[in-house]
């Protein structure tokens, strides 16, 4: 049996239908998971998806964090399991704390839709493990507020433990340090701004999101299997 | 009793404020060549019943931090004043 | 005439009749009140006159232009609903159909850029999932003044900004658009929107109330005094000043509450539990009520105190015309009532149980032209509650459907025949080709980056291109491996130069754009912007696109299924140019590659296909080009004709080719496959060859090198049914060109870093690409 993905689905959130059907091309079962749940019911990984969470009012993700789910992604990434928030579920996932730093508005003040290709930094993580290091792919973005932003304390202790898993070869939000993803020290929980699952159909353009998909679910299936 | 309260968010001095800075690059064609350290924020106001001032500045700073304002990028501030006694329409 | 500006009435809804001239701060006429009262066998009391004047303004009714709309085609073998209803449906085959509908925001646009856009996203979402189909694209064609003043830049920051924020936020990505700069739209911006969606031919839903004793149910935002009168007053008056009056009547957007609207009304449709639904859009409840009542042949009970309210204080008039945003209005049978409940407090969506059905609507009212017996006594009644006290009541059909047709005057401008012979073709080309062509470039991209064109993985197309082309696919549908296509056509410069000509050949453009990606028109949504309808020459305008649309839909066999008319488009006394703007669909029937791209590349031939010469003394017209217009100032003159038999084999030749490309199949049974075919196409339009190649140079990132064009009428005329393709092979496209009778010459090869084109344009690319990047954005950011 293929590894279960979970992609939670907050009113507002816009992508889940694209992330599920992103995930299934690269392998993985993948069912939507309601923000009102408060068990996640066996999943291999969970997955927040891109959109507007409560409408991104007040910041984005500041809303979305107290739903209960939240409560319960948090002790299955605490559990060890794999966690991944694109675009919105990054700035989920840092306003609950789960991931450091902050994701403030693009420096040009204006919403991006825009080809990007990104570098591959660290592969101590579940998106980017067996991943060859320096590997370039072609990954759109899609917001308003994407630039990555934390301490000079918080951004040295991601440089020294290697947790900087993407950078933008071209910066095109004015993210500190070219950040485009990041992990957490366990590597289990990750986040970026760019969509990979936008990336996985040479029809559309690129398929270079598929890797970082495959990645995941193969962590996903080591949990399945442990 | 209960209290009106106003709470400011701004970024934190340090941070980059693109509105703000770009507000303030817009001043000098407009005559405003004096105006300067412009920043962007928010403002929430609500009410607060509470028995007396100092846990109605308690309840809404604990509301700021917790949910108004992300302390990663965010400081606030909170301007209280009495409304009305608990119950009275304001 | 009255004027619709001089105010609003008085909240005092008694029943007692009022003396006049309200009605005339309503924007109805004498004759329009006495009709109403001949209706009502009585006075009608305010809030009565309200709903008649929200109902019977020019946005509403179509009063001025329904007598020639019917002139259209609207029948076809796919089509399923036609013009009338919230929005056109086709069916695409593989059990899906796609529903598809324009609408302008303009006068709201003007007022309040931001809002004004974002609203119109939203409204035109609406039309489309209240057929069931879920929304999953938008496109937007946006005319302003030039960007050159900071009130222009202001207008196209605001409008960009909220049709972002608004559709990104709430979902559906927005995939294509048009971008047009004239003086004639500096006081008074267009703002087109299009929205395409898709649903399961067994979801079809229809606005219409059935069933006596069921519940008319309110979904969504509660009720403000937002947009209170906004019908009549934003959509029918001109724009002369003192605008920040009118400022409180603009609709705010709130796109979570849509998204929330979206899901759950598609989820309310899927688990069969709504009868009928509607968008409260323009004129509100009034609308929404009495469309629902009249379409269903049912009267329908109404108690204003049981809608949800945002501000206190609001008199029943106020509820029934409010312009609140995101709301939707359901018929729900009682047993239903619980299910529907549970479901809306699932997506936190409100829903109110607001009315009732009444009648089985026995009444079949003849054609709502004649006096008199629109909606006697046995027809379905819109009864208007307060509570337990009757505050309104009326023929519900006499509302949506009884409003006066008009036969305006029109009258052919005077100096039509001086006009056209000012003709600018023979005008000598003076200095450099190169030159002008810089000026003629615009990157759009300043403008769709700001807009999520890839949601639903669907985009294969996007911004930016000829025509956008899209998966045919999407949560809840079928599978299929069909691919629909969509294109937004305008060109004012033509149009007013000859409106009945112009537009046939607007429609021609967007064939020939279709054909880029390889898909086949079936449907025609059109947004007919004109200036103001009491000027006769106006209404020869229309009268004239519409008869010139007429010809080309039937010439092209296309169905026009669905359209909108905005008139009043003016500022301080000067009417827009007429602007007709299309909405092209296109099938395609197998999509599982990338079409070819708008480029040309390193080696590659550059294939002209299509006539090179037209009929007649002017051979290659430059009447109502970009290079005449805008290089020139020349504004009149004489249009290229249209051979429609040579434009279908052309387009016909190359959506071939495309869909070959696009298909995947075995290709030609012997020579190049198809996919292998073609490196690029490209439709020859504004601007003429000179613009198509520079587009597919920049695109491309390589120079190219073309040669044998005689002269800057060749360079510049948009005479149509033209199109270029690179190839490697361009023996085999010439032969394949030659047996479907489409003239093919190479003209030239892709390579270098100069765009040339011999004796008429030497640039480097990098000039030529700075050109096209930065012309926009310079324009709109100046230092």
């Amino acid at each position: 049996m293929s590894a279960r993905v979970g992609v939670v689905v907050f009113p507002g959130t816009n992508c889940e239908h694209d992330t599920v059907s992103a995930f299934e091309r690269a392998g993985a079962t993948a069912t939507l998971v309601w923000h009102t749940e408060e068990r996640l019911g066996g999943l291999d990984a969970v997955v927040l998806p891109g959109g507007f969470a409560h409408g991104d009012y007040l910041r984005p993700g500041a809303i979305a964090r107290f739903s209960p789910v939240m409560d319960a992604v948090a002790r299955f990434a605490a559990a060890g399991g794999p966690v991944l928030g694109i675009c919105n579920g990054f700035q989920v996932l840092t306003e609950s704390g789960l991931l450091p730093g902050a994701l403030v508005k693009n420096r040009g003040l204006r919403f991006l839709c825009a080809p990007s290709r990104v570098r591959v930094t660290s592969v101590s993580s579940v998106l980017t493990c067996g991943l060859a290091p320096g590997t370039e792919l072609g990954i759109p973005v899609n917001h308003f507020s994407g630039s990555y932003f934390c301490d000079d304390r918080t951004l040295a202790e991601l440089r020294d433990a290697n947790r900087v898993v993407l950078r933008y070869v071209e910066n095109p939000n004015g993210s500190i340090d070219d950040i485009a993803g990041i992990t957490n020290a366990e590597g289990n929980v990750v986040g970026l701004m760019p969509h990979p699952e936008r990336a996985s159909d040479v029809l559309l353009g690129s398929a270079d999101g598929l890797p970082l998909l495959r990645a995941l679910v193969a962590a996903a299936a080591d949990v399945h299997a442990a | 009793m209960r209290f009106a309260a106003r709470v400011e968010v701004l970024l934190r001095p340090g941070i980059a404020d693109p509105e703000g800075a770009t507000i303030e690059r817009a001043l000098p064609a407009l005559g405003f060549h004096d105006v300067h350290q412009v920043r962007a924020g928010r403002s929430f106001r609500f009410e607060v019943d509470a028995a007396d001032e100092l846990t109605a500045r308690r309840r809404a700073e604990d509301l700021a931090r917790q949910l108004l304002a992300n302390p990663v990028i965010e400081d606030s501030e909170l301007v209280l004043t009495v409304q009305a006694p608990a119950g009275e329409p304001s | 005439m009255s004027s619709p500006d001089a105010g609003e009435p008085q909240p005092a809804p008694q029943l007692e009749p009022q003396p006049l001239p309200l009605h005339r701060a309503l924007g109805l006429t004498d004759e329009e009140l006495g009709r109403i009262v001949e209706i009502l066998a009585r006075e009608p009391n305010q809030l009565e006159l309200a709903l008649y004047g929200v109902m019977w303004s020019e946005h509403c009714s179509y009063k001025s232009s329904r007598r020639h709309l019917r002139r259209l085609p609207t029948t076809g073998d796919r089509v399923l609903v036609g013009p009338g209803e919230n929005a056109g449906v086709i069916d695409a085959g593989d059990g899906i159909a796609v529903a598809i509908r324009i609408e302008s925001h303009n006068h709201p646009s003007a007022i309040e850029p931001h809002q004004g856009a974002a609203t119109g996203v939203g409204g035109i979402l609406r039309d489309v999932f209240t057929m069931g189909a879920r929304p999953l694209a938008v496109m937007d064609p946006l005319f302003f003044g030039p960007p050159d003043d900071a009130r222009q830049r202001w207008l196209v920051e605001g409008v960009v900004a909220g049709i972002s924020s608004y559709g990104n936020s709430v979902g559906v990505p927005t995939v294509g658009g048009e971008l047009t700069f004239d003086p004639c739209y500096a006081g008074n911006p267009l703002v087109n929107v299009l929205c395409l969606g898709a649903l399961p031919v067994d979801r079809l839903v229809l606005a219409r109330a059935t069933g006596a004793g069921n519940l008319a149910v309110l979904l969504g935002a509660t009720t403000g005094r937002d947009g209170i009168g906004g019908v009549s007053v934003l959509a029918s008056a001109g724009f002369s000043g003192g605008d920040d009056a009118k400022r409180p009547n603009v609709q705010v957007g709130d796109p979570f509450e849509e998204k929330r609207l979206i899901e759950a009304c598609l989820a309310l449709l899927d688990a069969g539990l709504v009868v009928g639904i509607q968008d409260l859009g323009g004129a509100g409840l009034a609308c929404g009520t009495s469309e629902l009542a009249a379409r269903g042949g049912v009267g329908l009970d109404v108690d204003v105190l049981a809608v949800p309210r945002r501000e206190p204080g609001m008199a029943p008039w106020e509820v029934m015309t409010s312009e609140s945003q995101e709301r939707m209005l359901a018929i729900v049978v009682p047993e239903a009532w619980p299910a529907v409940d549970a479901l809306c407090r699932r997506w936190d969506v409100r829903a109110s149980v607001i009315g009732t059905v009444t009648d089985d609507g026995s009444g079949v009212l003849p054609e709502a032209t004649g006096h008199g017996d629109v909606g006697g006594s046995s027809s379905g009644r819109l009864r208007i509650f307060d509570g337990d006290a009757v505050v309104g009541d009326v023929p519900a059909r006499s509302l949506a459907d009884g409003a006066p047709v008009y036969d305006r005057p029109l009258r052919e401008p005077a100096d039509l025949a001086s006009k056209r012979a000012d003709d600018p073709t023979a005008s000598e080309e003076r200095g450099d080709c190169g030159v002008e062509l810089r000026t003629m470039l615009l990157d759009p991209s300043w403008v769709y980056r700001q807009y999520d064109h890839q949601l639903f993985l669907n985009t294969v197309a996007g911004p930016g291109g000829d025509a956008a082309l899209l998966r045919l696919a999407g949560p809840g549908l079928p599978p299929s491996d069909r691919g629909v296509a969509v294109t937004t056509d305008s060109a004012p410069r033509w149009c007013a130069i000859d409106p009945r000509a112009g537009v046939a050949l607007v429609l021609a453009e967007a064939v020939a754009n279709l054909a880029c990606v390889g898909a086949s028109p079936v449907a025609v949504v059109n947004c007919l912007n004109f200036g103001n309808p009491e000027h006769p020459e106006v209404m020869w305008q229309l009268s004239e696109t519409v008869d010139g649309l007429a010809a080309a839909c039937r010439a092209f066999g296309i169905p026009v299924i669905g359209g909108n008319v905005s008139l009043y488009n003016e500022s301080t006394g000067s009417d827009i140019l007429p602007t007709p703007v299309l909405g092209v669909l296109g099938l395609v029937e197998r999509l599982r590659h990338r079409p070819p791209p708008v480029a040309v590349a390193e080696g590659a031939s550059v294939v002209l296909l299509g006539c090179r010469r037209g009929p007649g003394d002017l051979p290659r017209p430059l009447g109502g080009s970009r290079w005449a217009v805008e290089c020139r100032g020349r504004r009149h003159g004489e249009l290229p004709p249209l051979d429609y038999g040579a434009h279908e084999r052309v387009t016909g030749f190359v959506g071939s080719l495309v869909a070959e490309a696009v298909g995947g199949g075995a290709g030609a049974a012997d020579g190049v496959a198809g996919q292998d075919l073609l490196d690029g196409v490209h439709d020859v339009s504004g601007g003429g060859l000179a613009v198509a190649l520079a587009e597919m140079a920049v695109t491309g990132d390589i120079g190219v090198r073309v040669e044998g064009i005689d002269g800057h009428q060749e360079l510049f005329t948009e005479l149509p049914s033209r199109l270029l393709a690179t190839t490697r092979y361009p023996d085999e496209l010439c032969a394949r060109a030659k047996e479907a009778g489409v003239p093919a010459e190479v003209i030239g090869v892709g390579g270098g870093d100069r765009f040339v084109v011999e004796e008429l344009v030497d640039l480097p690319m990098h000039q030529l690409a700075r050109s096209w990047v930065r012309s926009l954005a310079d324009r709109l950011e100046p230092v």
